[in-house]
């Protein structure tokens, strides 16, 4: 035994008899996880909230979150004695006169930026291939709840530095407060401890966006990784891919190396992206008073789609028993993200409602082999890329020389009429894409190779597929509509009323699918050739 | 229930295919050193981002294409950084793809659900557990326990009720009196109606009281813009065109949509523009909505000039200025 060995082995001696841990960890280091690109998105927001843990951490040892009026002395020339909260003056500190606090400060926004993508593909993955039916709902909740608090969380970093630009977001984020019926004044004067700006809700957000959002951070994510940990990842369909197994690579060492290289990866692009490229040069924008603003005030990207809905809202105010209800306002801050976001928290338990399927799934689907989800999928994202659009409305005018009146109303009618155009072409294109799958299996991959046959005739020369691909074109289920009884036994019609006609024409548009080839055509079609 | 298609036959995993280096020591020696020269990368990278922090001064900038001016410090230290990071990474994965191994493991996927016997003793666990406390049996207990935690959670809700003072109708009030004078921002001078040449636009505040600094909280909701038309450029009512003075119109620089700054004032259609929501007012019909969210024209400030010829505020705001509230109307 070498060296090196017995200390190995005194260790884990030592940790097993403190914690008996030995029966645990030789199960677990072995666990097996399977391999695919498209997993590793979700590492990504993992580690890129690592990154934020760390550049924010160095962040705060120079920030300094106050409002109380400083004059500028720095060294940034041009902003030389003025007056301008401690809070931005110290983001101008950590700017120019911190060694590699300029780096940091866009290594903590583009790690943000690269958390919010990052999360938002890894939603669409786990949405389009399925991963989120049973038993995974409740982290999909999870992952519903991260993602919320991730907007949030954004939000309140980038208003942080009290800059011109983030100030009018903020001034924008106390009108929506404001326009809450009731208790809208109320709650405004409570969060900003008085009339807008005050000096309290700097302070107030460096809490909430250093300490209370990341501790739920931490808690949320913990929760989630200890759910795929315990139930197992889910796998792609293929041969020898079933739902009772599970086929990859053990955590040691191939994962461990591969996923603990990638952070490293991960972390090497953000800091390349904060040293190259850019981001929110605050320094440009000046310190933040409610009487200016500046052209083309943007909000980060993820905010983007929200401030697109409020730009399109039409000017819609209800002036009634001495009462303001500003549904401008209600309506594209808060009434349609909220139903944006409980619809998507809720859509596990839709579709298994709709389709009465209680089954665990452990295989992902390929998305053209659900093609009622994936258009729905398809029309959520046209909805929300629509609303990003005119959230940008101003920049595309100036680029594309338009006008913002027509990208409003091109945006107003669209995001009504484009989604629903999106869930027909997005089913009919995975419909057609079943029908090459069937095409393919019944009857092999074109060669290009054309043949003559002795009497004259022109063939193409037909492949046949291998039975791995074979399979994995058919392996996937195809479950009939629901049968909803029209009379139940005592002869009352339609038992579950209006709900079982709703649930049964849905169920019918679930399962709409294009009949997958079987052994048996598989055989007449070979016997057919011979 | 359905007459589910059978799938072909799972042909099982594929076989496993051997890589060079698991079976020629030469290709493992070679895949070993590519290892070793990514993490010399890394090395690299380490000692570029010791240089840049010690040797590159702070203030030196350099061009370059792309890029454009650039401070060179930051960037050389992030570009050290970045190939420190990196190529850790770059070394880890190429290790584990060359030379660990590559086989992959079955392994056996059990039901979420428990045995049912688990099930079973679960339930009557919970059963008996809810029994021995008797609950069920001493409503007294379940309802004041009920009454009680009910009441704990208003505690925390109380606790922040002195986040901030009542709105009162502080939304309502703005500096601007009958005689109050219009002075510039920055700059806190009074000014005539000569200083504005027609088609310009100043943006101004209301004078305070001597001693009394201008907070933001003030600028929030005193801010006003001034624009100089030719009066025969108005479309205004008796009234409002009463509000003008010598072509100056007064308007509430605080959007009444969602509280922005209006500032984008396009002289030839004489419209404002807020940035945030893209409203657009029309300056010549008392700032008349015309696009865009806003549902409230921005408030029009009467004014006209005191006995030296300043401009001075006529009255109040009649309405509230900025965003709406719930309590808007209620006066």
């Amino acid at each position: 035994m070498s060296a090196r060995e017995r200390v190995a082995g005194t260790v884990a001696n030592y940790v097993d008899e403190r914690t008996g841990a030995a029966k645990w960890l030789k199960k677990n280091l072995k666990k097996v996880f399977p391999d695919h690109w498209s997993f590793m998105l979700g590492e990504v927001v993992m580690y890129s909230f690592v990154i934020l843990l760390l550049s924010g951490t160095f962040l705060t040892f120079w920030f300094d979150p106050s409002m109380r009026e400083v004059e500028y002395e720095g060294s940034y020339q041009p902003l030389s004695g003025l007056k301008m909260s401690a809070a931005y003056a110290s983001t101008l500190h950590i700017s120019f006169d911190v060694r590699g606090g300029l780096l940091m400060r866009q290594i903590h926004h583009w790690a943000a930026l690269i958390f919010m993508a990052a999360m938002v593909a890894h939603l669409l993955r786990v949405f389009f291939t399925g991963a989120f039916r049973k038993p995974r709902e409740m982290n999909w909740v999870i992952g519903v709840g991260l993602l919320t608090l991730g907007i949030v969380e954004g939000f309140l970093g980038y208003s942080l530095p009290d800059d011109l630009l983030s100030g009018t977001g903020i001034r924008i984020a106390e009108a929506i407060i404001q326009a809450l019926p009731v208790v809208g004044s109320y709650l405004a004067y409570f969060v900003f401890g008085g009339a807008f700006p005050g000096e309290v809700f700097i302070p107030r957000i460096y809490t909430v966006h250093v300490l209370l959002i990341p501790g739920i951070f931490l808690a949320l994510i913990t929760a989630h990784l200890m759910l795929v940990w315990y139930q197992k990842h889910t796998q792609y369909p293929g041969p020898g891919r079933t739902e009772k197994n599970v086929v990859g690579y053990p955590l040691l060492p191939v994962y461990m190396a591969k996923a603990g290289g990638f952070f490293f990866i991960v972390f090497g692009v953000t800091a390349f992206l904060g040293a190259v490229a850019s981001i929110n040069p605050i320094w440009l924008y000046g310190p933040y008073t409610p009487g200016q603003i500046s052209a083309g005030s943007q909000p980060d990207w993820y905010m983007g789609w929200l401030d697109g809905l409020v730009r399109m809202a039409p000017p819609l105010e209800t002036h009634a028993f001495g009462h303001t209800i500003s549904w401008n306002i209600l309506i594209p801050g808060l009434i349609i993200p909220g139903i944006m976001f409980t619809g998507m928290a809720l859509y596990p338990f839709i579709e298994s409602w709709m389709t009465g399927d209680k089954r665990e799934h452990h295989l992902l689907d390929r998305p053209r082999n659900n093609p009622n989800r994936t258009a729905l999928g398809a029309m959520a994202l046209t909805f929300t890329l629509v609303a990003l659009i005119n959230g940008g409305n101003d920049l595309i005018a100036t680029h594309f020389h338009l006008s913002i009146n027509q990208i409003m109303w091109g945006t107003r009618f669209g995001i009504i009429i484009l989604p629903p155009i999106a869930f027909v072409i997005t089913k009919r294109i995975c419909l057609s894409l079943q029908r090459a799958d069937r095409d393919l299996v019944l009857h092999g991959r074109e060669t290009g190779r054309l043949v003559r046959l002795p009497h004259g005739e022109f063939v193409e020369v037909h492949e046949p597929l291998s039975p791995e691909k074979a399979f994995l074109l058919t392996q996937h289920e195809q479950r009939e509509p629901l049968q909803i009884a029209d009379t139940d036994q005592s002869g009352v019609r339609n038992p579950q009323g209006w709900r079982g006609r709703i649930r049964s024409r849905f169920s019918i548009a679930a399962q709409e699918q294009v009949a997958k080839p079987t052994p048996t055509e598989v055989k007449e079609l070979e016997h057919g050739h011979n | 229930m359905s007459r589910e298609l059978e799938p072909l036959s799972d042909p099982g995993l594929p076989e496993h295919i051997h890589r060079k280096a698991d079976h020629d020591p030469r290709a493992a020696k070679k895949a070993e050193r590519q290892v070793a020269i990514l993490f010399s990368f890394s090395a690299i990278g380490t000692i570029l981002f010791i240089y840049s922090y010690v040797a590159i001064d702070t203030s030196t900038y350099i061009f370059l294409p792309i890029l454009g001016t650039t401070n060179a410090h930051e960037l050389f230290l992030g570009l050290g950084l970045a190939m420190a990071l990196f190529f850790i990474g770059m070394g880890a994965v190429h290790w584990a793809k060359t030379l660990m191994p590559d086989h992959e493991v079955v392994d056996v996927r059990k039901e979420q659900r428990s045995a049912d016997e688990d099930r079973a003793a679960f339930v009557a666990t919970a059963k008996e557990g809810a029994a021995v406390a008797g609950l069920g049996r001493r409503p007294l207990i379940k309802r004041s326990l009920g009454l009680a935690l009910g009441l704990v959670g208003l505690s925390p809700l109380l606790l922040l009720r002195d986040l901030g003072p009542l709105p009162k109708n502080e939304l309502e009030e703005t500096n601007w009196r009958a005689g109050t004078r219009l002075v510039t921002d920055p700059g806190d001078r009074p000014i005539k109606p000569s200083d504005l040449e027609i088609g310009g636009v100043a943006q101004v505040q209301p004078e305070l009281p001597a001693g009394r600094k201008r907070t933001l909280e003030d600028i929030g909701k005193d801010s006003l813009l001034l624009i100089r038309l030719r009066p025969e450029d108005f479309n205004l009512d008796a009234e409002r065109l009463s509000w003008t003075h010598e072509g100056i119109i007064a308007f509430s620089k605080i959007c009444s949509h969602m509280g922005c700054a209006v500032a984008l004032y396009e002289q030839s259609t004489k419209h404002l523009l807020c940035p945030c929501h893209q409203s657009t007012f029309d300056v010549t019909r008392a700032a008349k909505v015309i696009f865009g969210p806003a549902a409230r024209p921005l408030p029009q400030l009467a004014i006209s000039v005191d006995a030296e010829g300043y401009l001075v505020a006529r009255q109040p705001f009649t309405e509230a200025v900025g965003p709406s509230f719930w309590e808007r109307d209620s006066k």
